[in-house]
């Protein structure tokens, strides 16, 4: 699993990457209350809205960590929002993303050096 | 760095409460919320009683310069200045009383609401208890200052402690402490001693539920509210539930659903203008305000059910035919009705329960139905 600054992980299966919130932001949006995950077909590039997550208080963007063509989205999130809590690292993914260029997967962070940047904050 | 955020007396208490996160908030540091979150925080307000720190706000009394010592005289002496600012009935609080109004410009757009209350006891007529909100308070206690002048003196009391207890067991909670708080009635206040020092207690608040709003001199703040923290029915909520449950009990936000532009009929607040008044027609703006009354309203505050994605403030509202007809002013989700909820201005011909009309977020069209207010009916406890 590799991070962004902004808070987003990416698992690679193969040429698929699949995309969430980190749990450590999931706890500071607090309780999710909705979940706008992007069409299928949509194409992304790195640094854009990816999907949007609302708490109680406020709407807050989920950027794209790698560009490509989105093709699966959690669809369970907009029955279950609430799983993002739970599980943010693993059920409450927001989409896969077929990934149209692989060397921009070498400016994320590994979980060491995202743990150290958290350190930071 | 922008000025320092001032902070209230108990901002120490505050940090010390693990999870504790603390944000801006009309130009205070101010808990949003603590480790259990908004949601939880939202529904122990609703189910036990929480505990919030408002003392940013603007207590103040104002005070008689000469009384007659007649107590009826001083309190209509008292009266008749703060009803140059506001449409309510002030002249006709009884001992004790506590009323809602709002201070208005000359148009009648108001500048700010606030509650105002007169002492029980009849030694201390010819004077008034007035809060006022954080943002706006060197600006209205200003115009008290300029109304009072040469009669009356305006004395802050936003150093003190303002702590509000709210929610169905609030009193209970509280009466541990201050026993005779239970046999106060919704918007009564009573001036108790506690530690040998005044507090000013009334049964009032601003979440739709039962409870207390306790002015305390500044040195026994903190003590009074470590001591209300150690009774389990009570928690700390920060002002991130504070909001949600105001917005599901229908309450306006000042700066948000009303401002200078807005008058007290279109903020759908009427039943704060009082008869009296209205027959006098001696308030600011009250010709706007009588036009108004009489039908000739250009918009209405009203609840709206939103399908969808929360509708936030400043979000466009549509009629059927898709033409924009208001903007949300406040809007979130409602933990109570687990769905979306927020308040506008729409036309007085859309204002009605069960129009359909449409929001838009993030350039999306989605359903929002206008409904009664409150959104979750208000649990206040008024005595016979």
């Amino acid at each position: 699993m590799r991070f962004t600054k902004d808070h987003e992980w990416v698992e690679v299966d193969g040429d698929i990457a699949t995309v969430g919130i980190t749990a450590y932001a999931a706890e500071q949006l607090g309780d999710v209350v909705f979940v706008e995950t992007p069409a299928v077909g949509k194409i992304v590039k790195a640094g854009e809205g990816l999907a949007v997550v609302e708490s109680v208080k406020a709407a807050s963007d989920v950027y794209a960590p790698i560009s490509g063509e989105v093709v699966a989205a959690n669809d369970g999130l907009s029955d279950a929002p609430e799983t993002v809590n739970a599980s943010a690292e693993t059920d409450g993914w927001f989409a896969r993303v077929k990934i149209a260029d692989a060397a921009e997967l070498d400016a994320l962070m590994d979980r060491a050096a995202y743990e150290q940047y958290l350190g930071t904050l | 760095m922008a000025d320092a955020l001032k902070t209230t007396i108990l901002n120490a208490a505050h940090r010390a409460i693990p999870g504790a996160r603390m944000v801006e908030f009309g130009g205070y540091d101010m808990p949003v919320q603590y480790a259990d979150g908004i949601m939880a925080e939202h529904r122990w307000t609703r189910e036990n009683a929480g505990a919030f720190d408002v003392s940013h706000m603007g207590p103040c009394f104002l005070v008689l310069d000469k009384r007659s010592g007649d107590p009826e005289a001083d309190h209509a002496a008292i009266a008749e200045i703060v009803e140059t600012l506001v449409p309510g009935d002030i002249k006709g609080l009884k001992p004790g009383q506590l009323r809602y109004s709002m201070l208005l410009n000359g148009q009648g757009g108001m500048i700010d609401d606030l509650m105002i209350g007169r002492p029980r006891v009849t030694a201390r007529n010819g004077m008034l208890y007035i809060v006022v909100n954080a943002g706006g308070k060197e600006a209205d206690f200003e115009l008290f200052r300029q109304a009072a002048a040469g009669k009356a003196t305006l004395r802050r009391a936003d150093e003190r402690g303002l702590i509000a207890v709210q929610g169905p067991r609030a009193v209970e909670a509280v009466a541990k402490i201050l026993p005779e708080v239970a046999a106060l009635s919704f918007m009564f206040l009573v001036r108790l001693e506690y530690e040998g020092q005044g507090i000013i207690c009334s049964r009032s608040g601003y979440t739709g539920e039962d409870g207390l709003e306790i002015l305390i001199p500044a040195g026994i703040a903190r003590a009074f509210w470590d001591r209300l923290l150690q009774d389990p029915l009570v928690k700390p909520i920060g002002l991130g539930a504070r909001d949600s449950l105001r917005l599901e009990a229908g309450l306006p936000l000042y700066g948000h659903d009303a401002d200078e532009t807005v008058s007290p009929v279109e903020a759908n607040l009427a039943f704060a203008i009082s008869k009296r008044r209205r027959r006098e027609q001696n308030f600011p703006g009250a010709a706007r305000i009588e036009h108004e009354l009489d039908g000739a309203l250009a918009r209405k505050r009203v609840g709206l059910l939103i399908e969808g994605a929360p509708a936030r403030e400043g979000a466009e509202i549509a009629d059927a035919n898709g033409r924009i007809v208001g903007r949300v002013t406040s809007g979130g989700f409602s933990p109570t009705l687990s769905r979306p909820i927020a308040m506008g201005f729409v036309p007085p011909e859309l204002s009605t329960p069960g129009t359909k009309l449409s929001v838009f977020v993030r350039g999306k069209s989605q359903g929002a139905e206008v409904t009664g207010l409150p959104f979750v009916a208000h649990r206040y406890v008024r005595k016979a």
